[in-house]
C-alpha cells in the first residue's frame, strides 16, 4: 500500500505543490477577511483600502480614522495572527501525534499537556490573580506552559518505566493516568477556591479574544521551531506507519523518533495552550480533513495541516467575535460546535470503509 | 480535554456561587489615597485616583461591573455612563441603556466601539487592561472589597475620577451613619437575649457559603453574629458545607442569598430532608435576601445591613 503510493510520488508531489499554493491563497483570504470583520472599527470594505494605503509609495484615501485603525491593528490583527499560529500548531501537533501513536483519534492533548497546563493556570488563578497584576512577566502563560511540559514529562517517564517493549500503548495509558490525576488535583484546587471558577472556566474553554502582540511574540519561536522539527520528521512518520517492528527492521530508532516528535509537538502545543487556553478539535478535524483530500502520507499531511489549521482557526474566530456581540463566544465552543458533527461524519465514513 | 471539559461544566454549577458572590477577598487597588488637584469647588483635571490618571473629566464611561455601575449612578456620574455590562441591573437608568457588554467574556472591540474615555472593571479576565490601554483607554480596576473601608475607598476614587468627589464623600459618610444606626438599633436587642446567635449564609442550594473573612461575613460580625462556616475549611472563605454539618450546627438563623438564582424560600428550606427540626426552621428565622445586593459592595449594602437588623429584631421579639 505504502509502496504503491510511493510510485506515484512525482505526480503526488506536483499535486501537493498545487494544493499548497491553493491553501496559501485561502490562508491569505482568510486572514484578510479576519481583519475586516468585527463588531466595531471601520466598515469592512475600508480595511483592504487602508491596507493598500499603508504599503510604501501608495496613497489611497480609505476614510479610516486613526482610532478605527487602532482597533484593527491593536485588537483584531494580533488575534488573527495568533489564530494562524495556534491553528497551525495544534493541527500539525495533532497530525504528528496521530502518526507517532498510529491512532487516528488522538489529539495533541493526549499525553496530558492540556491537563497540566490547566492545573498550572488554575494555580495562578487560585493564588490570587490580582496579586500578580503588577508583575513584570505575566505568570499565567508561564505556569500553563510549565504545567503542560511537566505533565507530559511525567507521562513519558511513567510510560518508559513500565514498558520494556517498544509499545506506544503504555505511553497512552500513562497519559490517561497523568491526565486523570492532574485533573483531580485541579478540581480539588478549584473547589477550594470557587471564587475563581468563572475565570478558570473561561480559560479552559479557550480564547483568542485576549490576544495581544505580546502573546504573538511569546509563542512565535516555539511554534516555528516545533513546526520545523515536525516537518523534518515527516518521512520517518511515514516509515512508522508500517508498524514498530517493521520500522525497526528498516533500521529506524523508534524510541528516538517518537521522543523527538512528541517533545517537539508538546513544546509547541504547550506554548499555544499557554496563551489561548484549550481549543479543542482543531488537532483532530484538520489533519483528518487533509487526509481525506491528499491521502495519508505524512509528507503531504503535515505541511497541509499547518496551512489548513491556520485557515480553520482564523475562520472559526470570526463567529466567535460576532456571534454573541457585545460579548465573546469562546472559540473552543465554536470549534467543538463544528468539530463534533464532523467527527461523527468521519467515524461513519471510516465504518463504511471497513 | 474531555475530562477537563467535564471539570469545566462542573465548574459552571459552582459558578452560581462564584458568579453571584463575585467577590474575592483580594487586596484592593494599590493606591490608598485619593489625590485631587483641586483648589476651587470644581474638580480640576488631571486627577489621579486608584492608579488611574485622567486628563479631562470622563464623559463616556463604560462599566463592566454591576457594583461599580451602582456606585457611579449613586455619586451622580450616571449621565457620564454610556454602556454597562449584562449583569448591571440597577439602577433602572443603567438597564435603560440597553447595553449588554460582558465583564466575563469581554469583547474588546465592542467596548472600544463606545469610544469610552474610562472603563471600570472589577477584575481582568485576561489582558483586557493591556488591550484597552493599547487603544489609549484608561481602565479603573475595583477589586472585590473585603471591608467597608475598601468599598468606601472605591466610591471616593470613582468620585474623584468622574468629578463628583463631594457627592461621593457625602455618600460614604451617609452610608457609615446609616449602618452605624442600624447596628446600634439591633445590638441592644441581640445582647438582651443573653446568648450569641449563630447563622448560616446560603449562597446557593448546594450549600456554598461564606466565612466571616468575606465582605458580607463582616457585616454579620458587626451584629456580633457567629458564622457556622468559620474554621470549617482553613484558608477557604467560600466553602461548601454538607447538609450534615449545617443541620448539626443548628444555626439560630438562616440567610438565603439564593432567592433569585435558585428560587429558594423559607418553604423550600423547611421541606429539605432533615432540616425540619432545626431551630431556624422551627422558629421561622429564615431570612430572604436579594442575591444582587448581597453579592455587591456598592451603596445598597446599607439595605442589606438594614434587612439583617430587622430580622434580628424579629428573633429578639420571638424569644
Amino acid at each position: 500500500m505504502l509502496r504503491a503510493k510511493d510510485n506515484f510520488a512525482p505526480r503526488a508531489g506536483t499535486r501537493v505543490a498545487y494544493l499548497s499554493l491553493v491553501s496559501f491563497a485561502l490562508l491569505a483570504i482568510a486572514v484578510l477577511v479576519g481583519t475586516m470583520i468585527g463588531p466595531a472599527g471601520p466598515q469592512w470594505w475600508r480595511v483592504p483600502i487602508e491596507l493598500v494605503d499603508r504599503l510604501p509609495l501608495i496613497t489611497v484615501d480609505s476614510g479610516v480614522s486613526p482610532e478605527e485603525w487602532n482597533i484593527v491593528w491593536q485588537i483584531r490583527m494580533p488575534r488573527v495572527v495568533l489564530a494562524v499560529l495556534v491553528g497551525a500548531m495544534l493541527s500539525v501537533a495533532g497530525a504528528s501525534y496521530q502518526g507517532v501513536f498510529r491512532n487516528p483519534l488522538v489529539d495533541p492533548y493526549l499525553l496530558g499537556v492540556a491537563a497540566g497546563a490547566g492545573l498550572g493556570a488554575t494555580l495562578v488563578f487560585a493564588l490570587r490573580r490580582s496579586a500578580t497584576e503588577n508583575w513584570l512577566i505575566d505568570p499565567l502563560p508561564l505556569a500553563a506552559f510549565v504545567g503542560g511540559l511537566v505533565a507530559v514529562f511525567a507521562t513519558y517517564m511513567i510510560g518508559n518505566t513500565f514498558s520494556k517493549a517498544r509499545s506506544s500503548a503504555t505511553l497512552v495509558l500513562a497519559g490517561i493516568a497523568v491526565t486523570s490525576l492532574t485533573t483531580a488535583i485541579q478540581t480539588f484546587v478549584l473547589q477550594r477556591n470557587n471564587d475563581v471558577v468563572r475565570q478558570v472556566y473561561g480559560w479552559i474553554l479557550g480564547r483568542l479574544s485576549s490576544a495581544t502582540w505580546g502573546d504573538v511574540r511569546l509563542i512565535l519561536p516555539y511554534v516555528v521551531f516545533s513546526c520545523v522539527v515536525l516537518l523534518m520528521h515527516r518521512r520517518l512518520l511515514d516509515v512508522l506507519r508500517v508498524g514498530d517492528d517493521e520500522a525497526t527492521a528498516l533500521g529506524m530508532n523508534i524510541r528516538r523518533v517518537r521522543l523527538t516528535v512528541v517533545l517537539a509537538a508538546t513544546l509547541g502545543t504547550a506554548a499555544a495552550v499557554a496563551v489561548s487556553g484549550l481549543i479543542g478539535f482543531v488537532g483532530i478535524i484538520v489533519p483528518h480533513t487533509v487526509r481525506l483530500i491528499v491521502g495519508s502520507s505524512y509528507r503531504r499531511v503535515l505541511p497541509l495541516s499547518i496551512l489548513c489549521g491556520a485557515i480553520f482557526l482564523v475562520l472559526a474566530d470570526i463567529p466567535s467575535r460576532i456571534l454573541a456581540d457585545p460579548a465573546e463566544t469562546p472559540i473552543g465552543v465554536v470549534t467543538a460546535f463544528f468539530g463534533a458533527p464532523f467527527f461523527l461524519l468521519l467515524l461513519r465514513m471510516r465504518k463504511n470503509q471497513v | 480535554m474531555k475530562v477537563l471539559t467535564r471539570a469545566g461544566f462542573a465548574g459552571l454549577f459552582i459558578c452560581a456561587a462564584a458568579l453571584f458572590a463575585a467577590c474575592s477577598e483580594t487586596s484592593s487597588t494599590t493606591d490608598t489615597t485619593v489625590v485631587v488637584d483641586t483648589t476651587v469647588s470644581e474638580v480640576a483635571y488631571p486627577v489621579t485616583a486608584g492608579g488611574v490618571t485622567l486628563e479631562t473629566q470622563p464623559m463616556r464611561i463604560v462599566s463592566l461591573s454591576p457594583t461599580h455601575t451602582e456606585m457611579l449612578y449613586a455619586i451622580g456620574a450616571g449621565d457620564q455612563v454610556v454602556a454597562v455590562d449584562e449583569y448591571s441591573n440597577f439602577p433602572a437608568e443603567a438597564v435603560a441603556l440597553g447595553t449588554k457588554l460582558s465583564g466575563y467574556e469581554p469583547n474588546v472591540e465592542s467596548i472600544a466601539g463606545y469610544e469610552p474615555d474610562l472603563v471600570v472593571i472589577s477584575y481582568d479576565p485576561g489582558n483586557l487592561v493591556e488591550q484597552l490601554n493599547s487603544l489609549d483607554i484608561p481602565v479603573y480596576i475595583g477589586n472585590g472589597a473585603s471591608s467597608f473601608e475598601q468599598a468606601y475607598e472605591q466610591i471616593e476614587q470613582l468620585g474623584a475620577l468622574t468629578g463628583h468627589l463631594d457627592v461621593a464623600v457625602q455618600l460614604t459618610s451617609q452610608m457609615q451613619a446609616d449602618i452605624d444606626a442600624a447596628v446600634a438599633a439591633s445590638s441592644v436587642s441581640a445582647t438582651a437575649m443573653g446568648e450569641s446567635i449563630t447563622y448560616f449564609y446560603e449562597l446557593d442550594n448546594t450549600y456554598y457559603t461564606v466565612t466571616s473573612n468575606t465582605f458580607v461575613g463582616q457585616i454579620f460580625e458587626l451584629f456580633g453574629l457567629k458564622n457556622i462556616a468559620d474554621g470549617v475549611e482553613e484558608g477557604n472563605d467560600y466553602p461548601q458545607l454538607s447538609s450534615e454539618v449545617i443541620v448539626s450546627s443548628n444555626p439560630t438563623m438562616i440567610f438565603l442569598a439564593d432567592t433569585k438564582c435558585c428560587a429558594q424560600t423559607p418553604e423550600t428550606v423547611s421541606v429539605r430532608d432533615g432540616w425540619q427540626k432545626m431551630d431556624a426552621v422551627v422558629n421561622k428565622n429564615i431570612v430572604q435576601l436579594d442575591d444582587d445586593i448581597a453579592s455587591r459592595w456598592g451603596p445598597r449594602v446599607v439595605e442589606l445591613v438594614k434587612s439583617i437588623s430587622d430580622a434580628l429584631a424579629l428573633v429578639a421579639a420571638g424569644n
